[in-house]
């Protein structure tokens, strides 16, 4: 039996029926202003047809009333579009702060998944229901992207940066993730599931995999590989800056301004340490390009994440 | 009525041999070696398209494999952008009518006009070399760092063909501008002109000043792929994004490149075959202004998804819906034109009637990707695949298409069949619905653009869109054989088959080597048809 | 006449206008990584020979003047005065091209060419890289303009040799003068941007 082709994606997470209920308002603007048009066009050609191969039409040249009417009315269509497609696409950029934490590296042709509790996962992401979830993204070659129509979400995997998307999945189910940045041979092929479970399932698969500890003891172990500590040592008398407390500080640099120690920053300062130089830290410390691969920063990145500032020093 | 003799001198017959046309410094003829050499450019892109399209019949990659079906879209897209649809209109129909429409002997400077040709020639020799050697697979918009350091295929030379061949659109658009400027007849002011005129002059501004970016960043491309400098690549501290603010700061106006002229014939048909003025003229003509400023505006819009801060996002998100505007009091006004007209409805309004509508479409979709909300999730679906085909191939094409055939008789001195001509506008309208709405649909559903294999559920609409190419691609084809045929056995045209008023209609079809005999003094306005009546003949 | 001379000089704005956009690509890269990384721009700066971008800035300043002297004595149609003028400024013009080789010649001796042979030590070797990367390319399209223009130079030299200019027809003279203005305008910013980065607080 042939079934019906299915004409629109499934609405499975908590921000898809915001973007649809502003899809079907623009399909409505189109729809009328399209018919508007045809009918214009169709009702004219036809009740004006002319009837002698001299017949000419009325001499008409315009009116500026009817000008400044058809400016202003679809302008303010417009604004009005503008304003609610601003407002939800500041709901789909604005993560709230209770949620699950995910990392995700693209890499030619396959998507890597982290975990915070340490499980991996390539090309599949095993996620609860219900959850908001953000996902930092970055890609170890050339530019990717993440895509989930189920959830009307995408960002671009930069290398070199961090981007992220967030969401909170509606339904359990499995869902399509799509690269969705051209990236050579297989891009087709980069696509993965997401499996959205009930939170017993999702603990249960947790509980289940191999984890090699979590993500920020995984960081801490390079921490100390790398010999990052000993420099920076918890106290602040080191050669570095301490970074306890240091994730979402704000950050006075040697030139004098003053910027917000985010995901991107933590990860600049250790590939190219000398481009934001904290004031009163000698440029000494060396690049960890190339000795520390997309996963391991974002591990670091976690690690220094969870380091708060210590506690009232016990003596 | 008395069939109309066919000039005995033109500028076909005025000179003999292949050196007398490959030397020309005659803006017509010029015109039509564009016009064979876009053919063919136009059939190549074509050709591509019908792969692209056979392949997407099955979910699986079993026609062509992976790598081929990259170079596919990749090269489709530059032949079409670059060697299509850029050159299409000006070159040819703008070449051939602007001198004509304002009563000039030729180009400000014919010879540079003939060396553009040429440029563009060599510019396309060089990307055809890289096809036949092997082809190119990076989309045609070469992202960083995939062009630079991660693709094996023709980049260089595809690179070169498109950075020399920016400079035949740049020395065109400089020399319409000096040509508008300097060369009008007496008599004829600015808001005399033809609205194709002015069209032409806000084209040839982002010609000017758009081009020569896209030209400096395929150059810092080159030298990123040739040399590994770092400018875009971040392994080396470079940003590949920039590289994206560089290119859509060229290639967003580009659209209109390609979409302004378009509009610029549609405006002439429309007035002619209404028999009236053309509504709101100094609107029609503003708007044209209007959009090749903000044109260049909006570049970022393209990036929404690509981690640019979200109050830029947000500027850009607003500059773009501004401007759909002047492309709105366009359309409005060319409906109100057919208002109380005496509407012919001939072949080249057919045409009209399939531009109008393919337009609109394109342009209100365009609207779900100003909006940031919905852009997120339909960037690089379907859903702007779709998009953008309305607007440059529903819009660019159809306009191109109704140009042709309204400026045929006059290019050649004979008429096509007419109930061919019909059929054809009716085969690419449907066709073109056919072939791009589905992929509206399967844009919101999030098939990814520039896929090789897709998921099956999206396979019954992508089979729709095949089958509409098929038919679109008939209805390409046929004014490929009824305009070579009507050449020899075309019925002769006379001067002003149509009835149209402005000068290129005054002057016999084809006209003389130096247009006019006597330098035409111009005393009335534009599309007068109301006071002075249609007169053909 | 009136007309052609017209659109020749409309034709040449034109042109120079896409000229400034051509360029202008090269100075957005310039910016943003100046903006991102302005400690090696300052490093980056100190590897350029300040002297010799500054004699060269003065002997480019110097052919634009005897090119105006040159436009001047067309004007008036003293063409042999006009072909020794325009021969001193290809002069000037060769000086400066000869002093731009020899830094660029230094610059391959030091293995400061960016690509596979660069070398550089420090820390910012890699942004040093992107610097010198746009030098090279912006002064290295700058000298392909003077190239350009010494070719036209010579050309209207020619003309001049022969007589060929009055009061009523100079305008080839005319636009080589602006095209030549040019391309000194546009080094008249490159000096700064590249030479002189955050000079003031290297000075000894």
């Amino acid at each position: 039996m042939f079934s019906a082709p299915p004409l629109f994606p499934e609405q499975a997470s908590a921000l898809a029926p915001q973007v649809d209920n502003l899809y079907f308002f623009l399909i409505a603007v189109t729809v009328f202003f399209a018919g508007v048009v045809a009918l214009a066009v169709g009702y004219f050609a036809l009740k004006y047809r002319r009837k002698h191969p001299d017949d000419v039409g009325a001499n008409i040249h315009g009116s500026v009333p009817l000008e400044i009417l058809w400016t202003v009315i679809p302008f303010v269509i417009a604004m009005f579009i503008f304003a609610w497609s601003t407002t939800v696409y500041f709901r789909i950029i604005r993560p709230p702060d209770e949620r699950l934490e995910i990392y995700a590296v693209g890499k030619r042709w396959m998507w890597k998944f982290q975990h915070i509790d340490g499980q991996r996962e390539i090309n599949e992401l095993h996620l609860p229901v219900g959850r908001a979830v953000k996902m930092t993204i970055s890609s170890e070659d050339v530019i990717h992207d993440v895509f989930v129509p189920a959830f009307r979400v995408k960002a671009d995997a930069i290398p070199g940066r961090y981007t992220s998307i967030w969401f909170t999945p509606t339904k359990p189910g499995e869902y399509h993730l799509f690269c969705s940045q051209y990236c050579g041979t297989k891009h087709s092929g980069m696509v993965g599931t997401v499996i959205v479970m009930e939170p017993h399932a999702y603990e249960q698969w947790l509980s289940g995999g191999t984890s090699e500890g979590s993500l920020a003891t995984k960081g801490q172990k390079l921490f100390q590989d790398l010999a990052c500590i000993s420099c920076h040592v918890p106290e602040g008398s080191g050669r570095g800056p301490t970074l306890h407390g240091v994730f979402g500080s704000q950050v006075t640099l040697s030139t004098g301004s003053v910027i917000l120690a985010d995901e991107n920053y933590i990860r600049e300062s250790i590939l190219t340490p000398q481009a934001k130089l904290v004031a009163g830290y000698q440029p000494q410390m060396p690049t960890f390009q190339g000795l520390v691969n997309e996963e391991g920063v974002m591990a670091l990145l976690e690690y220094v994440k969870s380091m708060r500032k210590p506690a009232t020093r016990e003596p | 009525m008395t069939t109309p003799a066919y000039p005995e001198l033109n500028y076909l017959n005025a000179t003999h041999g292949i050196r007398s046309w490959l030397l020309t410094k005659d803006h017509k003829r010029i015109a039509l070696l564009y016009l064979i050499s876009v053919t063919v450019f136009f059939g190549l892109g074509g050709m591509f398209a019908g792969l692209i399209r056979l392949e997407l019949t099955t979910p699986a990659g079993d026609l062509l494999a992976a790598d081929t079906y990259n170079k596919m879209f990749t090269m489709h897209g530059i032949v079409m952008i670059f060697f299509f649809l850029i050159p299409s209109i000006p070159a040819i129909l703008g070449n051939f009518l602007i001198p004509i429409m304002i009563g000039a002997k030729d180009l400000a400077f014919p010879r540079i006009n003939l060396l553009s040709w040429y440029i563009y020639i060599i510019g396309g020799s060089f990307t055809l070399y890289a096809i036949v050697v092997g082809g190119v697979d990076t989309g045609w918009t070469f992202y960083t760092p995939y062009s630079t350091s991660a693709s094996n295929t023709n980049v260089l030379p595809t690179g070169i063909g498109i950075f020399i061949t920016g400079f035949s659109s740049i020395l065109t658009g400089l020399n319409f501008i000096v040509t508008i400027h300097r060369m009008r007849a007496p008599g004829l002011t600015w808001f005399r002109l033809p609205l194709f005129v002015w069209a032409h002059y806000a084209t040839s501004l982002i010609q000017i000043l758009g081009t020569p970016v896209v030209a400096i960043t395929v150059l810092m491309l080159a030298a990123e792929r040739a040399f590994g400098i770092g400018i875009f690549n971040p392994a080396l501290g470079g940003d590949p994004v920039l590289f994206q603010h560089l290119f859509w700061f060229y290639s967003h106006p580009a659209v209109y490149i390609m979409i302004l002229p378009a509009m610029g014939v549609i405006s002439e048909l429309v007035a002619c075959f209404s028999r009236k003025p053309i509504f709101g003229y100094s609107f029609v003509a503003f708007s044209s202004l209007a959009i090749a400023v903000f044109g260049f505006l909006v570049w970022a819009h393209h990036m929404f998804v690509a981690g640019i801060s979200p109050y830029a996002a947000m500027v850009f998100s607003f500059l773009s819906f501004a401007v759909a505007i002047p492309s709105a009091v366009k359309t409005f006004n060319w409906a109100a034109t057919m208002y109380k007209g005496a509407i012919w409805l001939a072949s080249p309004m057919i045409f009209v009637f399939g531009f109008l509508g393919l337009f609109t479409i394109g342009g209100l979709t365009g609207l779900f990707l100003a909006s940031l909300g919905t852009d997120i999730h339909i960037h690089d679906t379907y859903f702007v695949v779709a998009h953008f085909h309305y607007i440059m191939v529903g819009g660019a094409i159809m306009g191109y298409l109704a140009g042709i055939h309204f400026y045929w008789p006059k290019i050649t001195g004979r008429m096509y069949p007419e109930a061919w001509a019909k059929f054809s506008a009716l085969a690419v309208f449907v066709g073109f619905n056919l072939t791009f709405f589905p992929q509206f649909i399967l844009g919101y559903m999030g098939m990814p653009r520039r896929y090789h294999t897709y998921p099956p559920e999206f396979q019954v609409l992508n089979v729709l869109s095949s089958a509409g190419a098929t038919i679109l691609a008939v209805g390409y084809s046929i004014p490929l054989i009824y305009l070579l045929w009507s050449l020899k056995y075309g019925k002769v045209a006379g001067n002003n088959p149509w009835g149209a008023t402005g000068l290129e209609w005054k002057t016999q079809s084809p006209p003389l080597t130096e247009n006019f005999t006597e330098t035409p003094i111009v005393t009335e306005e534009p599309y007068d048809y109301a006071r002075q009546g249609a007169h053909v003949g | 006449m009136v007309q052609q001379k017209e659109s020749v000089t409309l034709g040449m704005w034109v042109f120079l206008a896409q000229e400034v956009m051509f360029f202008g690509g090269l100075f957005m890269a310039y910016l943003l990584y100046r903006v991102w990384y302005p400690a090696a721009w300052a490093e980056g700066s100190q590897e350029l020979d300040v002297m010799l971008g500054g004699i060269n800035t003065v002997v480019l300043i110097g052919s634009s003047l005897t090119m105006a002297f040159a436009v001047r004595c067309a004007q008036l149609g003293q063409n042999k005065a006009t072909r020794n003028w325009l021969l001193l400024t290809l002069v000037l013009g060769l000086v400066f091209v000869v002093i731009k080789g020899f830094e660029y010649y230094h610059k391959f001796e030091m293995h400061h060419i960016p690509g596979a042979d660069f070398v550089f030590h420090g820390p910012n070797a890699d942004q040093i890289q992107i610097f010198l990367s746009l030098y090279f390319m912006m002064t290295g399209l700058h000298a392909l303009h003077m190239l350009i223009g010494f070719g036209i130079l010579a050309w209207i030299a020619g003309m001049a040799h022969k007589g060929r200019f009055s009061p009523e027809y100079y305008s080839h003279v005319e636009m080589a003068g602006l095209y030549w203005h040019f391309v000194d305008i546009v080094w008249i910013f490159l000096f700064p941007l590249l030479y002189l980065v955050d000079r003031v607080h290297h000075v000894g």
